[in-house]
């Protein structure tokens, strides 16, 4: 492996019970924004999952580079309780997400409680903890789930912006006009 | 019996220990909430309740079996059983099973299930109150490491497991101290009164609140707040501190009605 490569992923074959994907394989190095893409029920969440331990590995291999990094993942559903007294700031917090100012359209959301933000504006301050943080992976699941069309174009001004020499991001996603117009490269994930 | 009574240690420490209760409860409980697991009061506390009997029956330190009979629940908890309200309704089933049996078999089992049911505050004494501020320092001394981990785990599911700690330690940390807290409250106050504070001035705390420490911060407000009036209640009354102690909550919980969320 080489000095920049952070995941490589070979001949994944992964599921739960029985095997829902693969084989699968791609390489993510830093500085790069690699697409996951494929049609609904494709088995790419299942990938992700594999990576981090969550779905079983039925062959294949998930190698991580030589140096321990950290990882952000955002969830497909984030976690959203019918109460939620925790604000925006704080929940940035959590990340470590607070080294830059968020897009306008977060900056006057941080002192709400979060069960005041609607599906897209929490979705896009959960986008924003992960990618803000200082992990060196981010791995996005449906990153654009329940946005609006302008929240989606906060947030592929967002991914544009997080590409920094350091880090990989893995974008998960059945949207190919989301992967195409941040991504580097673009894995298909057959149904 | 008048004010000027509760002056006398008899009733100062029992007090006391009501007070250092009603401020820790609501601390674990706001974390309980969050977590969605807010039957694992009324679990660990059942879960003590049947280490109480446990205790009589074998003539054992009665203390020591519910404290044990709680983190031995919590543990099993942690390593075997299903995530959630699930397996805290199990323990709860299975510690009123327990308890209930022994009590109808053992010399004084009657007695012990009464005051567990309605309080037995007024009998709690020194050695209670030592615990109470030990389990006291451990938490206030805890929560700045602890808050934040539980926090992250909840909203952000994922991570432990994906930064190669799929079992991390704060969640036997706290589900140990949730065991002890609650077993120290249901050997005072009862097991339900237990479960009303902890389930209850968290639950009134996260309707009107805004940030996490804030919603802790009422949390106790309101369940110091509820305890002092039941206790001033039961005491000029004469009646059960545990019941007395619900009503109150309950009364306050009414509050939620007038929230603008």
């Amino acid at each position: 492996m080489n000095g920049h490569l952070l995941l490589e992923v070979e001949n994944l074959v992964a599921g739960y019970r029985d095997p829902v994907v693969g084989p699968v394989s791609f390489r993510l190095n830093r500085g790069e924004i690699l697409g996951l893409a494929g049609p609904n029920g494709s088995g790419k969440s299942t990938v992700l999952r594999a990576i981090i331990g969550r779905a079983r590995i039925f062959s294949g291999t998930v190698r991580r580079g030589h140096d321990p990094i950290a990882t952000a993942v955002q969830a497909q559903r984030p976690v959203r309780l019918a109460e939620m007294p925790i604000t925006g700031r704080e929940y940035l917090r959590l990340t470590g997400a607070a080294r830059r100012a968020p897009p306008p359209q977060l900056g006057g959301l941080l002192d709400l409680r979060l069960d005041e933000l609607s599906g897209g504006q929490f979705q896009l301050l959960h986008v924003w903890a992960c990618l803000e943080s200082p992990a060196g992976l981010v791995l996005l699941d449906e990153p654009d789930n329940n946005m609006d069309p302008g929240a989606r174009a906060t947030l592929i001004e967002v991914l544009h912006q997080s590409r920094t020499a350091g880090r990989g991001v893995l974008v998960v996603s059945h949207e190919h006009d989301l992967v195409e117009s941040v991504c580097s490269r673009i894995v298909e994930v057959a149904a | 019996m008048s004010f000027a009574d509760l002056l006398h240690p008899m009733f100062l420490i029992p007090f006391v220990n009501g007070l250092l209760l009603a401020i820790l409860l609501p601390l674990v409980g706001a974390h309980v909430r969050l977590r969605e697991e807010w039957l694992a009061s009324l679990g660990l506390a059942q879960a003590a309740a049947a280490g109480v009997m446990v205790g009589a029956f074998l003539d054992a330190p009665i203390a020591v079996v519910a404290l044990t009979a709680a983190v031995v629940a919590a543990l099993a908890k942690s390593f075997f059983g299903p995530k959630g309200n699930e397996s805290y309704a199990l323990m709860l089933l299975l510690g009123w099973t327990v308890a209930l049996l022994l009590a109808a078999n053992s010399a004084h089992g009657d007695d012990l299930s009464h005051a567990l049911t309605e309080g037995q505050l007024y009998f709690t004494g020194g050695s209670h109150l030592q615990a109470l501020v030990a389990v006291g320092l451990v938490q206030f001394g805890l929560l700045p490491w602890l808050a934040p981990r539980l926090l992250l785990a909840r909203f952000f599911p994922d991570h432990f497991a994906a930064n190669g700690r799929p079992n991390p330690h704060h969640e036997i940390v706290f589900d140990v101290l949730v065991a002890v807290t609650l077993a120290l409250a249901a050997t005072a106050i009862g097991v339900m009164a237990a479960f009303a504070v902890v389930f209850l001035a968290p639950w009134i705390a996260f309707r009107f609140a805004r940030g996490w420490f804030k919603t802790i911060a009422l949390g106790i407000a309101v369940s110091l707040a509820a305890y002092v009036v039941a206790f001033a209640l039961a005491f000029r009354f004469d009646q059960p501190i545990g019941p007395v102690i619900v009503g109150v909550l309950l009364l306050l919980g009414g509050a939620r009605l007038f929230a603008r969320h």
